[in-house]
């Protein structure tokens, strides 16, 4: 959320300043160090030391199949299309988010007027909502009870559902995915530079041209990099899906119906492996392109 | 005129993402305050809803906030000192020791709690205490307490200022606690706000982690969406609207104070 302004300079020209091996340098130094240690020990014992073990785990054979469960992956066809649905269903969901949050981003960066600081503030405290409270307004919108089925009922006389199905997961992704790419959108907004946009008109470029010419390729990597942040929550997204109770076969419920129906350790340990692969090397795609801003589960 | 025409279409597009986002919060909230909302409004506004969420869940609030105190707590002990590491350190350990910490966030909680289940699942007396979940929170709120001091360390002028303070005779632990801390305030801030907000919010790792004595907020909510009336789940989501919309405030107003700094 807070987008941290990275300035490389800070700690590199820190360094150059005390030339190593005089005594007052290593004096300042060490305990610099140590300062890093407790937050370490912490991370080694209780993520890096169970991590690497899931990821042994995950190369134990599979209870039902009896072969590695990374093989069982590869190897059987309910574990590929889910593979397939998840990734599917996240870069659909990261293009709509990035496109409809794009525009909206963009009108907002650039006007002023009264009641802007509202609309921003809706646009992005959803942020903060867990994927549970997602996949609950859902319901509101698309449930029984749901806005669609009131509306529905008045004009037509039936009731219209989508909470439960592929729609209302989609629907409840594009929720949370809406504030990453707002908040990203318009902080890369701030930071273009207008010059280029007034060159390219006054040299004839219509609002369209300036549009695909000059502001798209401007925040070209900022989009990317949020796009990227969004497929890689909505690839982790267990919350909204569970509240849905979606029938539908997607990674994260695989792993929690694997793990707690099923006892299968091997399995939910090499799906969630894959997964935490995949995720990972989304975000890191993301903060290549923009260089520092962290992407929060949902 | 055009470009008229052109701010209209835009700003009606803008008001329909809004709408999008906002319609169904309002309608929870509404759900959650009215008497029978299968009949509708005219059945009459009730806080019955929420006196009834409060009876059944407190002890799900009073743990998600203690929880969000004692993440908040850890991440400032480990977090703050582990900011200056990286400060000091050379640049390229200081990168790879920041993505490490950022692992975590990087992998899905479900991941992450899963792992934590399957290498110490088996200390039953750790397992069924609220301290499994707090490990599991701090694990993923650490990195974001540690981005928003690093950033408002690197724009203060630290090195010059402990310089100073080095030339005056101040020993480390004196520079730490008189030069830096202070200096690093609102990158404290920042990130203290941010760390009570996911915690309080988290769902993934928790509902992995949880036993049914050491249920959190978030799933409470899980569990009355599933099992209770409309009306008392939106009271409950009423009640974590509460809670969270006066941090998400506090964020942005901190935000725009780094940024000033």
């Amino acid at each position: 959320m807070t987008a941290a302004s990275r300035q490389p300079s800070g700690a590199a020209s820190y360094l150059r300043q005390r030339p190593g091996g005089s005594g007052h340098a290593l004096r300042l130094y060490l305990p610099a160090l140590l300062t890093l240690l407790p937050a370490l020990v912490i991370f080694c014992a209780f993520w890096l030391l169970p991590f690497s073990r899931l990821i042994v785990m995950g190369a134990e054979a599979d209870r039902s199949s009896g072969i590695s469960a990374y093989l069982t992956i590869l190897t059987h066809r309910q574990y590929l299309i889910s593979l397939a649905n998840t990734i599917g269903i996240s870069l659909i969901v990261s293009f709509t988010a990035v496109a409809i949050a794009g525009i909206a981003g963009f009108f907002l960066a650039r006007h002023h007027f009264f009641g802007k600081s509202v609309l921003v503030a809706i646009l992005t405290f959803p942020l903060a909502f867990p994927g549970v409270v997602v996949g609950f307004l859902v319901i509101m919108l698309g449930g029984r009870q749901g806005a669609l089925a009131q509306t529905s009922l008045w004009l037509f006389g039936e009731r219209w559902m989508f909470a439960y199905s592929l729609a209302g997961l989609f629907i409840g992704y594009l929720y949370f995915s809406i504030p990453r790419v707002i908040t990203t959108v318009m902080a890369a907004c701030d930071n273009l530079d207008r010059s280029l946009e007034e060159a390219a008109r006054s040299l004839g470029a219509n609002t369209w041209q300036v549009t695909k010419d000059v502001i798209v390729p401007g925040i070209a990597p900022a989009l990317l990099s949020t796009g990227a942040i969004c497929f890689a929550t909505s690839m982790g997204a267990f919350g909204t899906a569970f509240t849905l109770g979606t029938r539908l076969s997607i990674l994260p419920l695989n792993i929690y119906g694997e793990f707690t129906n099923y006892a299968n350790f091997a399995m939910a340990a090499a799906l969630s492996v894959v997964l935490g692969v995949i995720t990972w090397l989304a975000l890191s795609l993301a903060s290549r392109l923009a260089g520092g801003n962290l992407g929060a589960s949902a | 005129m055009k470009s008229r025409l052109r701010f209209t279409l835009q700003l009606s597009f803008t008001l329909l993402v809004c709408l999008f986002m906002i319609v169904p919060v309002a309608m929870s909230v509404v759900a959650g305050l009215t008497e029978n909302y299968f009949l509708g409004l005219e059945s009459g506004l009730t806080l019955r809803w929420v006196n009834e969420v409060w009876q059944l869940y407190a002890d799900t609030i009073l743990l998600s906030i203690q929880l969000a105190l004692a993440c908040l707590l850890i991440t400032v002990v480990i977090g703050v000192p582990a900011a200056y590491g990286l400060l000091r350190s050379r640049r390229r350990w200081a990168n790879a020791i920041e993505e490490l910490l950022l692992l975590p966030v990087a992998v899905p909680g479900l991941a992450t709690a899963l792992a934590l289940l399957l290498a110490y699942g088996s200390y039953r007396e750790f397992r069924s205490s609220w301290l499994f979940i707090l490990v599991g929170h701090v694990l993923f709120t650490l990195p974001f307490m540690v981005r928003a001091v690093l950033a408002v360390m690197q724009t203060a002028k630290l090195p010059q200022l402990e310089e100073a303070a080095a030339s005056l005779g101040a020993n480390f632990r004196q520079r730490f606690f008189g030069v830096v801390i202070p200096n690093s305030m609102s990158g404290i801030l920042a990130g203290a706000l941010m760390v009570v907000t996911l915690s309080i919010g988290e769902f993934n790792i928790t509902w992995m982690l949880h036993t049914p004595l050491t249920k959190t907020l978030p799933v409470g909510l899980a569990d009355s969406y599933a099992s209770m009336r409309l009306e008392v789940g939106s009271a409950y989501t009423l009640i974590f609207l509460v809670m969270v919309v006066p941090l998400l405030v506090a964020i942005q107003w901190a935000g725009k104070l780094t940024r000033r700094h």
